[in-house]
């Protein structure tokens, strides 16, 4: 499983960070950085929280 | 409790949202979402931010593309309305034909509050739907000489900034002595009017809207203090009704929205989520309606999830309430519960600055956390609110951010 983020679409609401902090991280700078793009399969749950509740729909699974 | 199939009323966010929890959490039934609107459903925030704008074309708000849409099977109607209700029944009625359900989810949200004697004139609008924010964006495009956004809240504020965009002059007009006082308190609402007003709105506090006037077109707006704003274009941003009034002698309790339980159920296999459902939040003690973005995506899948469940499994729903404004280049967000006679302390930043985030209490209780472009410390202390951690807690925490 892979995180794609459309940074075009980002506006760092931070939720994702909020669902899932070792792998999103909304910095000082206001920008998003993830921290782990290749989540283990025991995350997936979580990561399907994060894309649903992006208000930004960036977030996107592949895999 | 598993059923046959589901009929959810409304495919707007939470009702669509409750459609794909149904079908990830295996749910293999006839699931039929029944829409008023006949465009496929939409995310409604960017109707008063860049589809207002005019930098995103209406296809981009498309909130399950059209393939994975495809994928979850769903007996979609759009363009078809809900009329009626049958308990007893279990009859629901769409565009008078009536059809049998086995569970029910309503989703129908709310529809905006108008100003009275208005129906008549060219050039009133309420926002809420996407046709309303295009034809919004063609009168402003139309070069008009000033447009009067009535009421400073959330829509009428992102209206305003927006409006600011096209080079249109906006008088803004509201009740309160600041913007969103009540929700956010007069010491953050004062830095919201200094931000319209230094981005050159003509916003005028507590003052009401005496009447619009005009012929065919509106001309004007009389305000309760004699004065009189010359207009062409008006926005109207009081507030939303729920639509419940297709489910007037249903058997339903209507009061505000579709009353539930703790659970999110208004009736046996029956259901309600979004901006129609009012439910007691376990967490506050507090029976509310939340007309937030985040509360449909959540809702919807609790209430989805409820019709799946028999008593036994089903859990309160008890979320903190979250949302975000954007105007200008500012970002604000609230998550807790507010009340105007909350102390406020600002724990990170500065409101010369306008980038902050301030902590809400009561009582040395923390209730709600606002940032103005401060995304990463709101989720940080909403953490801290979900996991009811006391001011003092906060407080500490917020000295560690630096």
């Amino acid at each position: 499983m892979r995180i794609v983020v459309d940074y075009d679409q980002c506006e760092s609401n931070a939720i994702c960070m909020q669902i899932a902090p070792d792998v999103f991280e909304v910095r000082d700078d206001d920008f998003l950085y993830v921290l782990d793009e290749t989540p283990g399969e025991d995350r997936r749950a979580a990561m399907q929280e994060a894309v649903q509740r992006c208000p930004k729909q960036a977030i996107s699974l592949e895999g | 409790m598993v059923r046959d199939s589901i009929t959810i009323v409304g495919a707007s966010l939470a009702g669509l949202r409750a459609a794909e929890t149904l079908r990830r959490d295996g749910f293999s039934g006839r699931i039929s979402l029944i829409g008023a609107e006949v465009h496929a459903p939409y995310d409604r925030p960017p109707l008063s931010k860049q589809v207002l704008a005019g930098a995103w074309e209406a296809d981009r708000t498309v909130l399950t593309p059209a393939d994975r849409l495809e994928l979850l099977g769903l007996d979609m109607r759009l363009g078809r309305r809900a009329t009626g209700l049958d308990l007893s029944g279990r009859i629901l009625e769409v565009d008078g034909v009536s059809e049998s359900y086995d569970g029910l989810l309503i989703a129908t949200g709310a529809r905006c509050r108008t100003l009275p004697g208005t129906g008549h004139l060219a050039g009133v609008h309420t926002l809420r739907t996407l046709d309303d924010s295009l034809a919004i964006l063609e009168a402003m495009r139309g070069d008009p000489r000033r447009v009067v956004v009535v009421g400073a809240g959330f829509i009428g504020a992102e209206v305003a900034s927006t409006a600011i965009g096209h080079g249109v002059p906006v008088t803004m007009v509201e009740a309160l002595p600041v913007p969103l006082g009540r929700v956010l308190g007069d010491m953050v609402g004062s830095v919201i009017a200094e931000l319209h007003l230094e981005h050159g709105v003509d916003l005028r506090c507590g003052v009401g809207v005496e009447a619009v006037e005009g012929g065919d077109r509106v001309e004007s707006v009389r305000l309760t203090d004699g004065t009189v704003v010359e207009a062409d274009l008006v926005v109207v941003g009081i507030g939303v009704v729920p639509d419940t009034g297709w489910l007037e002698g249903s058997g339903l309790t209507l009061e505000d929205g579709v009353v539930c339980d703790e659970t999110c159920l208004a009736a046996p296999n029956i259901t309600a989520a979004g901006d129609v459902a009012r439910w007691p939040n376990p967490r506050y003690g507090e029976v509310m309606r939340v007309e937030h973005w985040d509360n449909a995506v959540e809702q919807g899948a609790h209430a989805a999830r409820r019709l799946l469940q028999s008593e036994e499994e089903a859990v309160p729903y008890a979320p903190v309430p979250w949302f975000w404004s954007d105007q200008y280049d500012r970002k604000i967000q609230l998550a807790g519960r507010a009340r105007p006679d909350d102390e406020v302390r600002i724990v990170s930043g500065s409101l010369e600055e306008r980038r902050f985030a301030a902590l809400y209490s009561n009582d040395g209780r923390l209730t709600a956390v606002l940032g103005m472009n401060r995304p990463r410390h709101v989720m940080q202390f909403k953490g801290l609110l979900e996991r009811e951690a006391s001011l003092a807690e906060a407080i500490e925490f917020a000295e560690g951010l630096g």
